[in-house]
């Protein structure tokens, strides 16, 4: 089971009321390579890898929700107190019509979020392999948000979850070679 | 000296329509290069790591934006 | 409900950065199980999370629920604002 616990990973802090960022940062809510997608995908796969590596994804997905509930904070506080004009002209027109301030997992494009995004092949290499370019994505992606970003202490959030995908797609590095050690196994000839 | 930013420059053509971008850089993280990560590896004081994101001062990388660049000048 | 006070932010960023360590620690540790002097470094800052965990808790009020933390009367679960307002 899970227990909550009522903090946040990382300090997260927005300067500037700037519903237009909130827009960028959806992506990494409910977009194909964001940390919904991330803690689902790594949760569901866990069933079925060697028990070597179970430990690992079980909490690389459980720090993936950490991470889901800083970008949702993120969103929020960009948008509580955005007036409609602000709204408007940050392009969330469409987003206010059907939900008000609330969130939802969809991508900065406004498309829902799906299962497709994820997968789980039950070939311990291949879906490792799968997490490694899922971190690599979500890097880049922070690094594209990043760019078009221009408050500082938003960045500065985003820059703690940038690097904590170089850890992850390190450690499933580290759990490929683990998989092909040959060196704990019994040789019989 | 070793960067994790790698440059190229791609290809420009008298009938590109916008004004080209000659250099195009991508990161290549560390992550590519340590391999399995040996023990006893230098670590950061505990707050400055929660700051970085990381434990292990060899996997730090920090990536700034354009607007920050302006004011920072780290280079990318 | 009541603003925290400066302090709050102070404590809490203690612990999330003797969590943090205990995090990256916890994942180092999932792909170097022999690694001992690692797991004494995890086990001493866990024991210093549970020291300021308690700190914490006395001052705002319950981190965790289900059991893993203590209530006062009434319950107080709901007291403090949560991470997302703060």
């Amino acid at each position: 089971m899970w227990i909550y616990e009522k903090k946040l990973q990382y300090p997260v802090r927005v300067s500037t009321c700037n519903p237009k960022l909130a827009k960028y940062l959806i992506e990494q809510y409910g977009g194909a390579d964001g940390e919904l997608a991330a803690a689902l995908r790594y949760l569901n796969q866990r069933y079925t890898i060697p028990d070597k590596v179970m430990g690992l994804l079980t909490d690389i997905g459980t720090e993936e929700l950490a991470h889901l509930e800083m970008i949702a904070t993120m969103v929020y506080k960009l948008t509580k107190d955005a007036t409609l004009e602000q709204l408007k002209e940050a392009g969330l027109d469409a987003h206010y019509v059907d939900h008000d301030r609330a969130l939802f997992y969809h991508n900065a494009a406004g498309v829902p979020f799906t299962a497709t995004y994820i997968q789980a092949k039950g070939d311990p290499i291949t879906d490792l392999y799968e997490d490694i370019a899922a971190e690599e994505k979500a890097r880049a992606t922070y690094q594209w948000i990043i760019n078009m970003s221009d408050d500082p202490d938003l960045n500065d959030g985003l820059r703690f979850l940038r690097e904590r995908e170089i850890i992850h797609a390190q450690r499933f590095r580290e759990a490929v070679e683990i998989l092909k050690e040959e060196r704990d196994r019994k040789k019989f000839f | 000296m070793f960067t994790t930013r790698k440059q190229y420059e791609p290809y420009v053509s008298p009938f590109d329509p916008c004004p080209p971008i000659r250099v195009k850089t991508y990161v290549t993280a560390p992550n590519q290069y340590v391999g399995f990560q040996p023990p006893n590896l230098p670590q950061f004081p505990l707050h400055e790591a929660l700051k970085k994101g990381t434990l292990w001062k060899i996997f730090y990388d920090p990536y700034y934006g354009p607007y920050e660049m302006k004011t920072k000048g780290d280079g990318q | 409900m009541k603003q925290v006070p400066q302090e709050y932010y102070e404590l809490l960023e203690q612990l999330q950065a003797v969590d943090f360590a205990l995090v990256d620690l916890t994942l180092y540790l999932d792909t170097h199980p022999t690694d001992y002097q690692a797991i004494q470094q995890f086990n001493q800052l866990a024991q210093k999370r549970k020291q300021l965990k308690k700190q914490f808790e006395s001052c705002y009020g319950p981190l965790q629920q289900y059991g893993n933390s203590y209530s006062n009367y009434p319950w107080n679960w709901n007291d403090s604002p949560w991470p997302w307002q703060v």
